[in-house]
């Protein structure tokens, strides 16, 4: 009925993942910062990071998509003039990435705090104790000790995160549901394409999750037993 | 005296929590709305409100229904796969994978435009009394968040369902209770209190999906402040007005629930 | 912990920065990022093929510039101009006294007559009392929706989708009983399988010049001027030199500039 259309959908899925990635690393980076901010950060910090999450999360992602997407990259610009640099153009990748990724970045500092917290207090009391110096202690013992009770989370957050990459199709980014649709529009094979794109998106989750169940078994390596702790 | 204690206790609250920074913080952001006020457009709002209170009405009405059919439904899912007979626990579990595993977007899409555009070409449907309805955009939205809500609560019932000791199911089948009533008045109850506190979340982030419905034509708040972005060619004013729209409708629900969960006693055993 | 936290602002903004360098004296033509046959629509490979596209290279070449095709979504496409996503709008915008109040426009290079498509198996016209009591579908802010809002007053709903694409899938589905859109644009969907199945046309709407304009230019930036000469200055090059009416052979068998009577 279609050939060739099935290329189409492909790179579509690619920019997905794509995407999904870049904004999972830049969440993560967010989050690790917000995170440490919340916990170690002076009371201004603390008070615009808890204004941060909370209103990400309190409001719908597509309506944060469509505000980051026209505000976020004029104020990026804005920044940069200020500083005295040049502005750019900043491509549609680029934008989906930064969108995304504060949205993301948001959960991730919720995550990354609550397992920051569950790390035993000894062990950091006992770094601190070695006059170890900050960055030092979040390299070698927070960031490593935290791992184990921060995957979880976090691999929840990369399979919203492939999801979310859908809702770019809105503001007329190529992913695979804007393509999908396209290929429909085109063809007039609505069932067929969106089932397609159903099955690709199925297929990345069950794969996620296997990769993850893998992450998370060596991340506890040496650890006692969950079952066993609780 | 408790009245006095509580007030003394808001007031040292209150002070603990207005410190030097907080005021300075909150004057910077009485600036910024003012601000907002006054140099953005505002002027399209009188034009537009009443079909912007549709709009909410619109949104808590699809929130509420949905919720509430998706709850039912995740009731059987969860218990089918926490105890059923697996060929009653294998399609639930393919079931909530397949919704969990897809964006919302796409099952939306994949209802309205693809299951829909195949009902026009049976002339039985066309002519039965469900057409009317099948016309329209509202039911593919009411289904697919129904559904999708239902995927993911069915997932957190199944944990809630298999979380339930076993101890109490054997002491109510020793008390000769039959099975229909040992899941009515033991196992149920036990599980929908600890459903509960995810259930806020829950709620929230269904709050969240619905205004995906609006790219199919329902008009909702979103669609509201996108109507007004085409006719005003204006960008930020609509969208800050609805982000805060929506912060205050999460505001509301996140205080009703924990109203809700304050007033129900700790059952779990 | 300071300094971490720094660190971490400056490397993401210039993680940000450094991801999304593209080059600078590109022209960006912004395209609605949906079918819009004949004029723009993706090809099987996610080429952007159709006469508008054809007609935008030709406009780029005489004129020298490095265009480069940005689909963006059509509801958002003045945004996407006015806060520098795109440089140029070639997404068969009609030129209105509205838009202009925002964005600037070049002259213009179509000019094509108003459609209203309906179901076979009914029988009506056009005109405002053909449409009472009717479900009529058309895009969001396009002129055809200002028109309809205004004239089919006695209508039983005015839906509005976000491509014109959905419109006619809906129409077909037996959602909507009548849309209206630009005739060419209903003229190719007639022709695929699922029109010819299911609707035909059902006639001109009658002229109205404050709404519709007098027809179709690229949108630019009202402080871009040059840009705006240039592309008249081609649009005048190709219109003259025949390159205008060779790529127009391609696509239909008769003059869609329009003439003098259709523009005003």
């Amino acid at each position: 009925m279609a050939p060739g259309w099935g290329g189409t959908l492909l790179v579509g899925f690619l920019h997905s993942i794509e995407i999904a990635i870049g904004a999972t690393c830049l969440g993560l980076l967010i989050g690790t910062g917000g995170a440490c901010g919340k916990l170690y950060g002076g009371p201004v910090a603390r008070d615009l990071l808890a204004i941060y999450t909370t209103v990400v999360r309190a409001v719908p992602e597509l309506v944060l998509i469509l505000l980051l997407y026209y505000a976020g990259t004029d104020l990026i610009n804005q920044v940069l003039a200020a500083m005295g640099y040049q502005r750019i153009d900043i491509s549609g990748l680029a934008a989906g990435i930064f969108v995304l990724g504060v949205v993301q970045g948001a959960y991730s500092t919720e995550v990354i705090r609550g397992a920051i917290l569950s790390i035993p207090q000894g062990q950091i009391e006992a770094a601190r104790a070695y006059g170890m110096p900050p960055g030092l202690m979040l390299r070698r013992i927070t960031l490593p000790a935290m791992l184990p009770f921060a995957i979880p989370g976090l691999a929840n957050l990369w399979l919203i995160a492939t999801k979310d990459t859908a809702l770019l199709a809105v503001v007329g980014f190529f992913e695979l549901t804007l393509a999908t649709r396209q290929a429909a529009g085109v063809t007039k094979a609505y069932l067929l394409f969106f089932v397609a794109a159903g099955v690709l998106y199925l297929a990345l989750t069950l794969f996620s999750n296997l990769i993850i169940g893998r992450v998370e078994a060596w991340s506890r390596r040496g650890m006692p037993s969950v079952k066993e702790a609780r | 005296m408790t009245g006095e204690t509580a007030v003394i206790n808001v007031a040292a609250r209150a002070s603990l929590w207005l410190q030097p920074h907080r005021i300075v913080l909150i004057l910077i952001a009485l600036a910024l709305v003012f601000c907002a006020a006054f140099f953005m457009r505002w002027d399209w709002l009188p034009q537009y409100w009443e079909m912007g209170l549709l709009g909410i009405w619109r949104a808590l009405w699809i929130l509420v229904v949905t919720c509430a059919l998706g709850f039912l439904l995740a009731v059987p899912l969860g218990l089918a796969q926490a105890g059923g007979p697996s060929w009653f626990a294998v399609p639930a579990k393919v079931f909530c994978t397949i919704i969990r595993g897809t964006p919302l977007l796409l099952q939306l899409w994949l209802l309205y435009y693809g299951l829909g555009s195949l009902f026009p070409q049976y002339p039985w449907i066309r002519e039965s009394w469900m057409w009317p309805y099948l016309r329209q955009a509202w039911p593919y939205a009411v289904v697919a968040l129904t559904l999708s809500f239902a995927g993911y609560e069915g997932e957190v019932m199944r944990g809630a369902f298999a979380g339930v000791p076993k101890g109490q199911l054997e002491a109510a089948r020793a008390f000769g209770m039959s099975r229909f009533k040992i899941f009515r008045r033991i196992w149920l109850p036990q599980a929908f209190y600890r459903a509960l506190p995810t259930l806020t979340g829950e709620t929230v982030l269904q709050l969240k999906s619905t205004p995906l419905v609006a790219t199919i034509s329902v008009i909702d708040i979103f669609a509201v402040s996108s109507k007004v972005r085409q006719d005003t060619y204006l960008t930020y004013e609509p969208l800050l007005l609805l982000a805060l729209i929506y912060m205050t409708i999460t505001g509301i629900l996140v205080l009703i629930f924990s109203r809700i969960e304050a007033r129900i006693p700790v059952k779990i055993g | 912990m300071k300094t971490v936290l720094k660190t971490f602002a400056a490397a993401l903004l210039f993680g940000v920065a450094a991801m999304g360098v593209a080059k600078a004296d590109q022209v960006k033509i912004g395209v609605a990022a949906e079918p819009y046959p004949p004029f723009t629509s993706p090809d099987a490979t996610g080429k952007w093929v159709g006469w508008e596209i054809d007609f935008i290279d030709a406009v780029c070449a005489e004129e020298k510039l490095d265009c480069v095709i940005t689909p963006v979504a059509w509801d958002g496409i003045i945004p996407a101009l006015t806060t520098k996503k795109i440089d140029l709008i070639v997404s068969s915008m009609s030129i209105t006294d509205e838009r202009k109040k925002t964005i600037d426009f070049s002259d213009k290079y179509y000019n094509t007559p108003t459609a209203i498509i309906g179901p076979k198996d009914q029988k009506f016209g056009a005109t405002p009392d053909d449409l009472k009591g009717k479900v009529i579908g058309v895009q969001v802010s396009t002129v055809h929706a200002v028109y309809a809002k205004k004239h089919f007053t006695g209508a039983q709903e005015i839906k509005e989708y976000q491509t014109q694409d959905e419109a006619n899938n809906d129409l077909a589905a037996g959602r909507l009983d009548a849309v209206q859109a630009d005739s060419i644009a209903l003229g190719e969907f007639l022709k695929t399988d699922q029109g010819k199945g299911c609707c035909d046309l059902k006639g001109m709407v009658a002229q109205d010049d404050e709404v519709l304009g007098p027809g179709v230019g690229a949108g630019v930036r009202k402080e871009d001027t040059d840009l705006k000469d240039k592309i008249n200055a081609g649009i005048k090059a190709i219109r003259a030199n025949g390159k205008y009416d060779e790529i127009s052979k391609k696509y239909f068998d008769f003059d869609i500039y329009g003439g003098a009577t259709q523009s005003n």
